[in-house]
């Protein structure tokens, strides 16, 4: 029944940068256990010669020439930020 | 034990576009940070990319440049990781078909050559630039570079020593300066390199763990952190320790490699086709417009000044360097330079000069023909080499022709027997004691009246007649 | 005055010949909307004094379009310019954008007068309005029930005549369920006919924007504007816009229907099937044949779907990380920032969605899952192709069933993502599909489902339109 583990929920949940409790996480992998069980039907299709669809129209090379265009005001880009310093976005020091 | 070095490199180039590569922002380096965004190079929500035809042209050419099998088919997908420099929390770039595969460049390094295998050149867009902000202890993001278009070129790991990682980045850096689509400026970030080592064993197939080193921030720096790295290494396995898949950053005050972090596993990218863009298909015609628009590249230079035009191999390498050395010297003889001297000139005097200011050729105040018209004056002896530097030192700092300077300044040089003889019985006849000294054997005495001569006529003076006259001076005393 | 009496083309004479001012018709919307949104929910945000502000100019001009001064409402997953955006998520109920969406610039061109933002749910991720972190949007025949998703605040506005028409985005069925839900018209364009851009995106290649409207003349007009291609979408189509009004009022005598057996098969509830061949006779009457056919691979529809959509979704929402915009929880670092930011600002279908999608997409599942995925979304647009080659029309409900209560399936996913079984697969498969009314099951709404090829919108309001002529059911209103 159940493929899926606590364990790779806890590893999806940070690939995802979500953070769960542990009654959430439990929660988690039930549903998606579910989920993944049901979508296993998908398994009785033989699909060995079929190409995937990434895209149902085949339009090809959409191409913009390269001219450049007005840019935002800066107040305009910084209009919605949270935290900003110096016209700048600010977050939390990463630098190592 | 003896050990084999394995080194590939991973550069990363953007290209010289007008605009983004999926917006119409500037590309533009140095401008007030965050004032070349728009929404979707933001990655607000709702925008979509479109791709810049030219980000395109300058792959393939790149790629063709390199030798590169070109992609019929190609299409972008989602590299998905967060960084705040990320704005979409995915790049767009290329997985499994990039625009180029299976290329090479060859290299020479210690009088031997070796093709370098590239693996693959794909293009993708840019991240922002992340910077510390010490009074806060935070990071601030400017977003002007976000979306620049890249392309990344990653080679086999083909390579053996720090010498030729250094051979190949130079070749590499040639080659895109050559084809125009990139200005290759690390210090502007518009060349970037990350390398991967590590060791095994001579005789041994297998590959060791390896290191990859960040914070390359010139080739020099490549050069010195793969030594340092490669003395490191064989250090932890001779004393019988393990390298671990780590990732190590240069540092430059310490000149030694710093452990960033150790990798578990490889990343989960979770890379999938992108669905706001559309397949790229690239035809015969689109290839071959591209390769139409390729100049002759360095080696083909190189090659061509040897069998033209005698120059010395290693002396046709440093010329064919950057482009607009090349250009110069092509142009300078093309205005009637002799090739050899034009080549002396440039490698020798304009070289240093460079050196010195720290410029580049391009910023430079003499002309080709500038060099032409003072090498011709050279060789029909209106000027000596010594009034040559100073014509040359006008022409590099206010431009100009040297004609019209030697004209201008009096520089002319003085051949007349009869008027140089009269100075040079004039130095004999106070010199007593340096003509005693030169017939007893000693010869400097005879740069020092050759030096007195050269004095008095300013330097002026045309030295083979000066060096005829005091040699009959001499021996009529 | 009341929006139920009137289509686009009556307002349009009456804005015309000065019976009704701009300002008083902005004023009846906003008078509606006060009188019924406190038990329907519609609207997330009103834009009055701006929208006031712009009738009264309007006023001054004359009305040179069909779409001069109609209000409009609009599913707040389209950004509108200095309007706030929310897409139903707490994470962004500060978020103004700075730009509009070309579908806002194709109205605002012709002046339309936008209202304000519809609720939906939350990132357009559910069929009943419940995962909308703002009040869930209610049904308007009964306020008791779903109006359906993810744009219920679109079908509701309309349902309870508080707007004449407004947009909709459909990804599995989130513009054709509400509709049907709410006794409304709405149709999902062809992939590529409308520009996605400003349309915030939950599943890029399926997405589309869409029109809801009382009539199908109207959702016609609407649609003849919203579409066209668009520089800033790659994926639009660049090809002309058929004449869609041209398609009305025509015979539809030969037209061949297929009804595909799965379509009134097990789990379709019994009184809407009777609506719809009840339907199916009606046409039938008017001239149409129809034949039973078979989409064999539908079945397999709903789980492609939610591993494709689900994947696209977890990178399409990953730039909600509390750094260039939306709400922002401040923590120990960034790591913590990015995670608290998003736990806390996403509801719990969004979160859902996001694992599956990272899952689907994680190393060593790729292949299995997402792959596979597409390669059966492959053998879907086959089915269609198959059948629409034989065929001018695929006919069927929207829904298996009529709208359910608030309450009754949410904390079941898997039940509710099965009951989009009969939207899903158009989608997949890209083509073109409508939901008009067609009757009632127990005094709920049922809709009746028309499907044609990629770009064949022109035959979807043919066959709708002609069906409406010669039914009732577009007449009758709600009481609320």
């Amino acid at each position: 029944m159940s493929k899926i583990t606590k364990e790779q929920v806890e590893h999806v949940a940070d690939l995802a940068r979500l953070s769960f409790t542990e009654a959430e996480i439990e929660d988690f992998t039930n549903q998606m256990s579910k989920v993944i069980d049901y979508a296993e039907v998908l398994n009785e299709l033989d699909t060995e010669n079929v190409e995937p669809t990434t895209h149902v129209m085949d339009v090809r090379n959409v191409l913009r020439e390269d001219n450049v265009k007005p840019s935002l005001q800066r107040e305009e880009a910084l209009k919605n930020a949270p935290k900003q310093k110096d016209g700048q976005f600010e977050v939390p020091s990463v630098l190592d | 034990m003896k050990f084999e070095t394995i080194i590939g490199l991973e550069v990363h180039s953007e290209l010289k576009t007008n605009s983004k590569i999926f917006c119409g922002c500037s590309t533009a380096f140095g401008a007030p940070p965050n004032t070349h965004t728009c929404p979707i190079c933001l990655g607000h929500p709702g925008v979509l990319p479109v791709l810049n035809q030219r980000a395109v042209d300058y792959a393939i050419k790149a790629a063709v440049a390199l030798n590169c099998e070109i992609a019929e088919e190609t299409k972008f997908d989602r590299k998905n990781y967060f960084y705040p420099d990320n704005p979409k929390a995915y790049q767009i770039s290329q997985f499994d078909k990039p625009v180029g595969e299976n290329g090479w460049i060859e290299i020479e390094v210690d009088g031997y050559k070796k093709r370098i295998g590239i693996t693959r050149i794909h293009l993708e867009e840019d991240a922002g630039k992340l910077t510390h902000d010490d009074y806060d202890d935070a990071s601030l993001v400017d977003f002007n570079r976000v979306g620049t278009p890249l392309i990344e070129i990653v080679s086999e790991p083909d390579i053996r020593t720090p010498n030729e990682a250094y051979a190949y980045l130079e070749k590499l850096k040639a080659i895109l300066q050559y084809t125009e689509v990139s200005d290759c400026k690390m210090e502007e970030g518009s060349l970037r390199c990350d390398a991967n080592i590590s060791l095994r064993p001579a005789g041994q197939e297998e590959f060791g763990t390896k290191a990859e080193l960040k914070n390359l921030n010139s080739f020099t720096n490549v050069q010195k952190g793969l030594a340092f790295e490669e003395k490191r290494q064989a250090e932890v396995l001779l004393s019988g320790g393990e390298i671990l898949q780590e990732t190590r950053r240069w540092n430059e005050d310490k000149k030694e490699t710093i452990l960033m972090r150790i990798k578990e596993g490889s990343d989960d990218y979770r890379y999938f086709p992108e669905p706001d863009l559309v397949n790229l298909y690239i035809d015969h015609e689109w290839i071959d417009r591209i390769r139409g628009g390729i100049p002759e590249l360095p080696d083909a230079r190189k090659q061509r000044y040897i069998n033209d035009w005698n120059i010395p191999a290693y002396d046709a390498g440093v010329l064919t360097q950057t482009k607009a050395m090349a250009d110069f010297f092509e142009e300078s003889v093309e205005v009637g330079a002799d090739a050899k001297q034009a080549a002396n000139w440039l490698m020798g005097e304009v070289n240093a000069y460079l050196n010195s200011e720290g410029i580049e050729i391009e910023e430079i105040k003499m002309t080709p023909k500038g060099l032409a018209g003072m090498i011709k004056l050279i060789e029909d002896g209106t000027i000596s080499g010594k009034i040559a530097k100073k014509v040359f030192n006008e022409m590099m700092k206010n431009g100009g022709e040297a004609k019209q300077i030697v004209e201008d300044k009096g520089l002319v040089q003085i051949s007349d027997e009869g008027q140089l003889k009269a100075i040079v019985d004039n130095i004999l006849d106070n010199n007593q004691q340096s003509i005693d000294d030169f017939k007893n054997g000693k010869d400097k005495a005879f740069g020092f009246l050759v030096g007195q001569a050269m004095k008095e006529t300013k330097g002026k003076a045309n030295p083979q007649v000066i060096n005829k006259l005091i040699k009959e001076g001499l021996e009529s005393r | 005055m009341s929006f139920y009496d009137e289509t686009l083309s009556s307002l349009h004479t009456k804005i015309k010949n000065k019976e009704v001012t701009i300002t008083e018709l902005t004023e009846q919307s906003f008078k509606r909307i006060k009188e019924t949104d406190d038990k329907i929910h519609a609207f997330l945000t009103l834009d009055e004094e701006r929208a006031l502000a712009k009738a009264r100019e309007l006023d001054e001009q004359e009305a040179d379009n069909l779409f001069f001064g109609i209000p409009a409402g609009i599913k707040d997953n389209i950004v509108t310019k200095g309007l706030r955006t929310t897409c139903g998520s707490q994470l962004l109920d500060n978020f103004e954008p700075v730009h509009d969406a070309t579908v806002m610039n194709r109205l605002n061109e012709k002046n339309v007068v936008t209202v304000g933002k519809l609720n939906m749910d939350e990132f357009a991720m559910g069929s009943s309005n419940e995962n909308s972190s703002y009040a869930t949007a209610r049904n308007p025949w009964n306020t008791d029930h779903v109006p359906g998703g993810s744009s219920g605040g679109s079908a509701a506005a309309v349902a309870a005549g508080q707007v004449p028409f407004t947009l909709g985005s459909d990804t599995g069925g989130s513009i054709r369920q509400p509709a049907s839900f709410c006794g409304v018209v709405g149709l999902k364009p062809t992939y590529g006919r409308v520009s996605r851009f400003g349309l915030v995106a939950f599943a890029s290649s399926l997405d589309q924007i869409g029109p809801i409207t009382r009539t199908v003349e109207d959702n016609a007009y609407v649609l003849q504007q919203i579409a066209g291609h668009d520089q800033l979408d790659s994926t639009s189509a660049n090809m002309e816009v058929a004449d869609y009004t041209s398609a009305l009022n025509q015979d539809i005598a030969g037209l061949r229907i297929a009804v595909p057996k799965e379509y009134l098969g097990e789990g379709v509830d019994e009184g809407v099937k009777a609506r719809i061949q009840e339907a199916l006779a009606k046409l039938e009457e008017l001239g149409a044949t129809w034949e039973e056919v078979s989409l064999p691979n539908s079945k397999y529809a709903v789980a492609a779907y939610y591993l494709l959509a689900s994947s696209e979704a977890s990178a399409n929402l990953a730039r909600f990380d509390g750094v260039r915009y939306g709400v922002r929880k401040e923590g120990e670092d960034l790591l913590d920032l990015y995670k608290k930011s998003r736990s806390e600002g996403f509801g719990d279908e969004v979160k859902r969605r996001i694992m599956l999608g990272t899952f689907a997409l994680s190393s060593g599942y790729y292949d299995a899952y997402y792959k596979k995925a597409q390669k059966v979304r492959t053998l879907i647009r086959e089915d269609f192709e198959h059948v629409l080659n034989s065929f001018d029309v695929i006919l069927g409900p929207t829904v298996p069933t009529t709208a359910f209560k608030v309450g009754e399936n949410s904390n079941d996913p898997l039940t509710m993502y099965l009951k989009d079984i009969l939207t899903i697969p158009v989608n997949l498969a890209g083509n073109p599909a409508i939901s008009v009314p067609c009757g009632f099951s127990d005094g709920l709404p049922v809709g009746l489902q028309l499907i044609a090829k990629p770009f064949e919108e022109r035959t979807l309001y043919k066959v709708a339109h002609a069906y409406e002529r010669a039914t009732e059911h577009t007449k009758v209103k709600p009481e609320l």
